[in-house]
């Protein structure tokens, strides 16, 4: 059974001035949205600012109302319900933690407010302090904590309810980026260990990947793709997925009504791609970026399609002299090459590419 | 494209004028403007609020210690040391004491009724309902009236024989006879703190309402989300967070409740029989309409310590919650 399943979700919101001078203004921020999470499940929602994620997140909660659709928890329709009745627990941006309660009585909250017996108060403050590492901060408040300290805090308190599913908004945004990369690593081994149902929301892709079992890629309040992360990065249902996973994104090449895609990666020198069903094209190389041992190269291929300024990205363990302003002949594997319809950014059925060399 | 283009253009003035290669030592602080010299302009704009306080607090202030030692009177006005003289009649005159009395509890029991329904109201303000606007115009305008104005309205809402208030409840059945309400002490007491709170409510509503917006709409949705209901978002979250600002509301009601006289003084001039007499109202008719300034400058410096004394323990109650 589902833990959560939204069904037909739209959301839309009307502009201030809207209501006296109607129909401008309206935003659809969620825009017909299906979407069920399996038992246990890491469930990651990505999109850019704006793509209606949070709302779409919000409106499991219980925090905004739907215009249409379901939203079910634990297969009951809870659309009529407060956040309060819904068994869900929900870690925010900027963690809402309360300033003026110490972090023992913001962790106790929940359990108070949903009238656990007091005795049993000390013993799960104890255990979700103890699961997060926080133990030896339960007395201080949260303005004399840092902002990882504050984030655990958020997960202990959302914790302590042992609620069925966890609403995570962009929990590590307001990290700096080394912590981001420890917070990110605890936050899935945590999640390991409790199994409970997560839905997280992020518009960090290096998150989404690493996180989630299954990501549903948001864009215009649809999703565009859900599936799990190698599926989604590898088969993109879309020229908007393919371009915004991946960095450098997928290069796109147009090519008689389609546009043909392919990873950076994947654009290597001639030499060290073999086999028959090779593509070799030039690569006119006019810039050269050194990013954590990799090359990316800009530069523009041609016979491929049209001309077309594209990226590759060469691994630190190939060391081909490539210099910026030459040409140099490239090559990309027939099996990388993903093909979209030029005027709908779908995928289409591969075409034959034949570069002539 | 010249690299001529790309840097930008320059004024014919000081470009040429001071070639970049042999900087002159010039003064640098003559590029400082008026509006740049901090320390100039902080006595300017200090000067005129100094000069104030001056004229209009301080000279009367000491003025008034000085005439409490003196036999200054509205017809004698030359000054001779009468030394305790005035602070033992004050002493000896049971109406000061009564006037002591009303004034701490009508500050006391106004204060505490417009904190309460102050916060009732600020949370209607902030919600989101049609007609808002003409909502909070409403709400605000008691306080926007001069006291003495609004008072004369409720001296003709509480006539004893024409009071609208009476006729209503009246023609509703709930009393027989008019009430006379600033005719027997009891219901005068109670009518001029009604006064008191129904013009203060406003100001602490607009002051509260100010705290609530400020609080992080997250927090309380995250209360929402942890279970908590109306109440106890209430009384555990939003009360706690805005406690320095209810405590600046609860200040400002209670000086303006306490330093007022017009209130009792359009609405019962002190009676009856001195019932509701306040230590301002009571030094206004002791110093002035009766003459006795020295007195009247004697009781009104009561006022002092015990405002003094309000505002240290409500500051102070501020600074101790620390809440950010």
């Amino acid at each position: 059974m589902a833990v959560v399943e939204v069904r037909g979700l739209r959301k839309v919101f009307e502009g201030g001035r809207a209501r006296r001078r109607r129909a401008h203004g309206r935003v659809n921020a969620v825009d017909g949205v299906d979407l069920a999470t399996a038992e246990g499940e890491y469930l990651v929602l990505l999109g850019p600012s704006g793509c209606g994620k949070t709302t779409l997140l919000r409106t499991i909660a219980g925090l905004e109302q739907p215009t249409d659709g379901e939203v079910r928890i634990g297969g009951h329709v809870v659309n009529e319900l407060p956040p309060r009745a819904r068994r869900v627990a929900m870690v925010f941006q900027s963690y809402a933690l309360y300033p003026h309660k110490t972090v023992r009585a913001n962790i106790v909250f929940p359990l108070k407010a949903q009238g656990i017996d007091k005795a049993e108060w000390a013993a799960k403050t104890e255990w979700a302090a103890e699961l997060l590492g926080i133990g030896a901060l339960l007395d201080r408040r949260p303005r004399q904590l840092s902002g990882g300290e504050r984030q655990r805090v958020a997960l202990a308190r959302a914790l302590v309810r042992e609620p069925s599913v966890f609403l995570l908004d962009e929990p590590l945004s307001n990290l700096d980026a080394k912590l981001r990369a420890s917070a990110r690593d605890e936050l899935k081994r945590f999640q390991r260990r409790v199994r409970t149902t997560t839905i997280y929301v992020t518009h960090d892709q290096v998150e989404a990947m690493g996180l989630g079992d299954r990501i549903a890629v948001m864009y215009a309040g649809r999703i565009r793709q859900l599936g799990p992360p190698v599926e989604v990065y590898d088969d993109p249902a879309d020229t908007f997925v393919a371009t915004f996973l991946g960095s450098p994104p997928m290069n796109l090449v147009p090519r008689d009504g389609v546009l043909v895609g392919f990873r950076p990666e994947h654009l290597l020198p001639e030499k060290l791609v073999h086999g028959d069903d090779r593509l070799v094209v030039p690569f006119q190389v006019d810039r050269v970026e050194h990013l954590s041992g990799d090359r990316h190269l800009y530069g523009t291929v041609r016979g491929l399609g049209a001309e077309t300024r594209v990226i590759a990205r060469l691994p630190a363990t190939v060391t081909a002299a490539v210099e910026s302003g030459g040409e140099h002949q490239f090559a990309v594997h027939a099996d990388r090459l993903r093909f979209f319809d030029a005027g709908s950014g779908e995928r289409t059925d591969p075409v034959s590419v034949r570069t002539g060399s | 494209m010249t690299e001529r283009s790309l840097s930008p253009p320059r004024g014919s003035g000081q470009g040429d004028a001071v070639p970049p290669q042999a900087p002159a030592p010039v003064d640098l602080r003559v590029r400082r403007r008026f509006a740049d010299r901090d320390r100039l302009l902080a006595w300017v704009f200090l000067l005129p609020s100094i000069g104030y306080i001056v004229a209009l607090v301080a000279i009367p202030f000491f003025l008034a210690i000085a005439f409490s030692f003196s036999d200054v009177t509205a017809g004698d006005p030359s000054f001779d040391w009468a030394g305790l003289r005035n602070y033992q009649n004050v002493f000896d005159d049971p109406v000061f004491w009564r006037s002591l009395r009303n004034t701490i509890v009508f500050t006391v029991v106004s204060m505490a009724l417009i904190v309460v329904l102050g916060k009732v109201l600020a949370n209607i303000l902030i919600a989101d309902f049609r007609g808002k606007w003409l909502v909070r115009f409403l709400v605000l305008l008691p306080w926007t009236t001069p006291v003495a104005l609004s008072t004369i309205a409720w001296l003709w809402l509480l006539d004893s024989v024409f009071s609208p208030i009476d006729w209503v409840l009246r023609e509703l059945g709930v009393i027989e006879a008019n009430m006379y309400w600033l005719g027997k002490p009891d219901l005068a007491i109670g009518s001029v703190i009604v006064v008191h709170v129904w013009r203060l409510v406003p100001l602490a509503a607009v002051i509260m309402m100010a705290g609530l917006v400020a609080i992080p709409k997250d927090v309380q949705e995250a209360a929402s989300v942890d279970g908590a209901g109306f109440w106890r978002r209430m009384f555990e979250i939003t009360i706690p967070l805005t406690m320095p600002i209810i405590a600046v509301a609860a200040l400002f009601g209670a000086i303006l409740t306490f330093t007022d006289m017009a209130v009792v003084y359009v609405l019962t001039r002190g009676g009856p029989t001195n019932s509701t007499q306040v230590l301002a109202s009571w030094a206004f008719f002791r110093g002035i309409e009766g003459g006795d300034v020295g007195q009247g400058a004697a009781i009104a410096l009561f006022l002092f310590p015990l405002l003094l004394a309000a505002a240290i323990a409500i500051l102070r109650a501020v600074r101790r919650m620390d809440v950010s």
